[in-house]
């Protein structure tokens, strides 16, 4: 029970990767590598949280109180923002792959033409 | 580790499993909407409150709107492209 | 390779990672260890954050002023993406564009209702004060930079959805967000480099820490969360407006 954010990481890692193998449309596989992202969210933050401490903010509680890790926490902050722009340039990929050979199915691309 | 992280963390695993599960596109926007939402309310469980307000805005705001605009784009292609015969 | 090999493959594959992953991470520590105090960097930062830096926020404090550095990287890596973004999507030299398709005369598509139309007219200026209130407060609560220039691209985004594309690029051209969002990159550096020429560091904190509490407190935090917001807001519209474009304005060679 006190390993289970553990697991939930690994778990949420390998549905996404089941979710691009067998995915049959170039969208719905961009939106199962926000999935896999979520997995070190949650990696992340298990790894920070120290039990019955309060959020790393000291404007309310007195500046000495045990608080979990920041540092964590600002890794996973910039890593939020970006994934959301590296999804945005996935999807203009798969937007204009669309538009050169009008398929859709990340199978069906084949050969690459310069 | 109480009551409330260990739900919390249950039903963030079975809406990853929803999110790869819905196939089509259009739904499974709307389902990495709700996803960002459990997401952000699993970081402010865990003590987070800033990573938890910038998944509120992503999570839940910007990437469906970049799913659906991408899909709008697909559409608007496969709808001019209609009368012409395709192999 | 069909689709049923590859099924196979993963099935035993994705079995044996899970089962490694679950048994590499059970040999950490459990959840909510607590090493200890000042035994650990994050229990040495949450101790210096309030008395040294004056930043009431420690995450503010760890982005913008402990480890200042590794956030411009993030900050390029946005940058270099949007970038990606607007050239892939750029105009092909065999298409043309026309008038925006919300526009056309018998058009299909339905004007908005007027309950969409008064609440997201009446929602953009909360949303841009909403937006300055956390981008400023970021060394104080929790907020900052990158949480407020979110929220401040959203603005623009209630403008289209109350009405049509044409005012949308009238209220925020593109030249001008493009601007804001070069100052907002370039900015940072600049600060950096100030610290650099006043003293030893690059992205040295120079301005008096202030209060804790105060908002103008924690020196150059104040400064490159304006920036930091500055730059994700322009990032985003510019996303945004490349994507509407695309859609709804670029036509096929037909």
């Amino acid at each position: 029970m006190t390993y289970l954010p553990y697991y939930v990481a690994a778990w949420l890692f390998v549905v996404g990767l089941y979710g691009v193998v067998t995915s049959r449309h170039m969208v719905h596989l961009v939106i199962c590598l926000t999935v896999v992202q979520s997995s070190t969210y949650v990696l992340l933050l298990t790894i920070g949280y120290r039990a019955g401490a309060a959020a790393p903010v000291f404007v309310d509680i007195p500046a000495g109180t045990p608080a979990v890790d920041p540092v964590v926490q600002a890794l996973m902050l910039t890593d939020v923002v970006v994934e959301v722009t590296v999804t945005a340039l996935l999807l203009a990929l798969a937007v204009q792959a669309h538009e050169r050979t009008g398929r859709l199915d990340p199978n069906d691309l084949g050969i690459l033409r310069g | 580790m109480n009551i409330l992280q260990a739900l919390i963390l249950a039903l963030v695993a079975i809406g990853g499993l929803a999110v790869v599960l819905t196939r089509d596109p259009l739904h499974q926007a709307m389902v990495a909407s709700f996803y960002g939402i459990l997401l952000a309310l699993l970081f402010f469980v865990f003590q987070a409150p800033d990573v938890a307000l910038s998944q509120i805005a992503i999570g839940a705001l910007a990437l469906p709107l970049m799913i659906l605009l991408a899909l709008a784009k697909i559409r608007r292609k496969d709808a001019n492209e209609e009368p012409r015969t395709r192999p | 390779m069909n689709p049923k090999v590859r099924m196979a493959i993963f099935v035993v594959c994705g079995c044996a990672l899970f089962a490694i992953f679950a048994a590499g991470l059970s040999r950490l520590h459990p959840v909510g260890f607590a090493a200890g105090p000042a035994t650990t960097y994050s229990e040495f930062v949450n101790s210096i954050t309030v008395p040294e830096r004056r930043i009431t926020d420690a995450v503010t404090a760890v982005n913008f002023d402990i480890r200042g550095f590794d956030t411009l990287g993030e900050e390029y890596i946005m940058f270099a993406s949007v970038l990606g973004v607007m050239l892939l999507l750029r105009r092909q030299p065999d298409e043309r564009d026309g008038a925006p398709i919300d526009k056309q005369k018998g058009r299909r598509i339905p004007s908005p209702s007027d309950a969409v139309r008064i609440l997201t007219i009446s929602l953009t200026g909360p949303l841009v004060v909403f937006g300055v209130y956390i981008v400023v407060h970021g060394q104080i609560s929790p907020g900052g930079g990158f949480q407020g220039g979110m929220i401040l691209a959203t603005a623009p985004l209630m403008i289209y959805l109350s009405g049509e594309f044409e005012s949308l690029r009238k209220l925020a051209p593109r030249w001008l967000v493009e601007v804001a969002e070069a100052i907002g990159a370039g900015g940072y550096v600049v600060i950096g480099a100030a610290g650099l020429f006043a003293s030893t560091a690059f992205l040295h904190n120079l301005l008096p820490p202030g209060q804790p509490g105060d908002v103008f407190s924690g020196g150059t935090v104040a400064l490159l969360n304006v920036t930091v917001g500055l730059e994700v807001a322009g990032g985003f519209i510019v996303l945004l407006l490349a994507f509407l474009e695309e859609t709804l304005v670029r036509r096929d060679p037909s």
